[in-house]
């Protein structure tokens, strides 16, 4: 028996959460030679698939017409056949015994657990208490969803967006390609601060007025109008907006709920050391549930597909061989596709300055822009400059000095000219 | 000997092997995935091959020649 089979004892190996962080975990462990039993349990009633897709290349019309099936990972059957893994799909848990190391399911049935990783996610926020008794208004997290809207865009429907946040742009940017009739309506009086600061939000806001959508910012939804289907959007300013397909992406927050009582400390995700460890014996998290702190970037909880990817694996990694754990520190990436411009980001956004570098932001455009905390450059944005992004996430990730940083990013603005 | 191999149907310019295996991937100013070299060196595998795993569009492998 290998180190990394003790650990878990006669019981398996548990996941909770079928998605890339959960896929990521049970991949991890046969990497490192574990050959117990691997049980992986998922709400959704489908093999684990890719989500960004979702937004992108699947609602984009011609892509990928009468699609039924979700983007799913690697080969069907892989995860059964090739990793031998037990599925629980579609029977979501829901609550956790730390004591009976065990997780408890929807149906009733308990799994028990050697070790666990909890990867569990992030479930969209809810604008209305009444949109499920309208058709017509979707969330946007799972490939249902996404079918669901892509149906609704086929038949010409007039979209309205709560939400413009990067799957609202996304959508709203797939929306267009079926010359859609779209309104984008953010709360906020610049969309995108969280991700990507006030400076660039701002900014990139005008790609969607470039590309014939409407945004309307600093504007609140105050109800859904119709009979049985919705007709429109009213926002408390009373203006109406006709629609009928409406899409609602105002952020997600952490799939913690079935975890009340477990003993685990919650707090804008599960709380986890550096590590990804809860602090209660075998239980680790990973992907959007996890809140941990990121070296340099202090206390995170992210919702990167990249971070996700990695978690999963570092999680599984760690809750097998505990004497070889491992600290998880990331210079955060993601990137975004809107109307055929790349958006691409790492690092924090939450900076005393942030300072353009080349070009302008526009459609097609390129543009770089660094992020100063203090004195060193902590993030960076590339708009259709793909070239740059590793490379100022390098830097980012080696703490560079704000001097040094804008230096290196002139210089090779510099190189990209001559090269034009 | 190990080699690099990139599908470029797939490949989506998101630079993730860049991040982990700078000597072997790097992203063009048009998103164009440039494989620096193919052929992996012995102490460069693991980094080779989390870069292969990472990939978010599945658009890399190694094959053994």
């Amino acid at each position: 028996m290998s180190t990394v089979d003790r650990v878990t004892g006669a019981a398996p190996f548990v996941v909770v959460g079928s998605s890339l962080a959960g896929l990521r975990a049970v991949e991890a462990a046969r990497q490192v030679g574990y050959s117990g039993e691997i049980v992986l349990i998922g709400t959704e009633h489908h093999l684990p698939y890719d989500r960004p897709p979702l937004s992108k290349k699947l609602l984009e019309k011609g892509s990928s017409d009468g699609r039924v099936t979700p983007p799913h990972f690697r080969d069907a059957g892989y995860v059964q056949d090739g990793l031998q893994v037990t599925v629980r799909s579609g029977v979501p848990a829901v609550a956790l015994d730390t004591d009976g190391r065990c997780v408890i399911l929807a149906d009733g049935s308990a799994v028990r657990y050697g070790c666990l990783v909890i990867a569990t996610g992030a479930r969209p926020r809810q604008p209305f208490d009444s949109a499920g008794q309208l058709s017509g208004v979707h969330d946007f997290r799972v490939h249902e969803d996404s079918q669901a809207v892509r149906a609704g865009l086929e038949r010409g429907a007039r979209v309205a967006i709560i939400g413009a946040g990067l799957i609202g742009s996304e959508v709203a940017s797939s929306a267009r390609t079926w010359d859609a009739e779209v309104t984008l309506v953010e709360a906020q009086e610049v969309p995108l601060v969280r991700a990507l600061g006030a400076t660039v939000g701002s900014a990139v806001a005008d790609l969607h007025e470039e590309n014939g959508v409407r945004l309307l910012l600093g504007a609140c939804v105050a109800s859904l109008e119709g009979v049985g289907a919705v007709e429109a959007i009213r926002l408390d300013v009373g203006t109406r907006i006709a629609s009928d397909l409406v899409v609602t992406a105002i952020g997600v927050d952490p799939e913690t709920d079935w975890l009340r009582g477990s003993g685990l400390q919650l707090d804008n995700g599960i709380v986890c050391d550096a590590n990804l460890w809860t602090g209660v014996p075998g239980v680790f998290a990973a992907g959007d549930v996890v809140s941990w702190p990121n070296g340099q970037f202090g206390r995170q909880r992210l919702e990167t597909w990249t971070s996700a990817a990695e978690q999963g694996a570092v999680a599984a990694k760690n809750a097998l061989d505990p004497a070889t754990a491992r600290a998880y520190t990331t210079t955060p990436y993601f990137w975004s596709d809107w109307y055929g411009n790349r958006l691409q980001f790492v690092g924090s956004p939450v900076a005393d300055e942030v300072q353009w570098i080349e070009g302008g932001v526009g459609q097609g455009r390129r543009a770089v822009a660094l992020y100063r905390r203090a004195d060193r450059c902590v993030g960076a944005f590339a708009l259709n400059a793909p070239g740059e992004t590793m490379k100022l996430r390098a830097l980012v990730g080696r703490g560079t000095s704000w001097p040094e940083a804008i230096v290196f990013a002139e210089s090779r603005a510099r190189s990209y000219l001559a090269r034009q | 000997m190990d080699k690099i191999v990139v599908d470029r149907e797939r490949c989506g310019g998101l630079g993730v092997c860049e991040s982990l295996a700078g000597a072997y991937f790097e992203t063009d100013d048009e998103g164009e995935l440039v494989l620096l070299r193919d052929e992996v060196e012995p102490h460069d595998r693991d980094a080779v091959e989390e870069a292969v795993a990472s990939c978010p569009t599945e658009a890399l492998r190694v094959h053994r020649v």
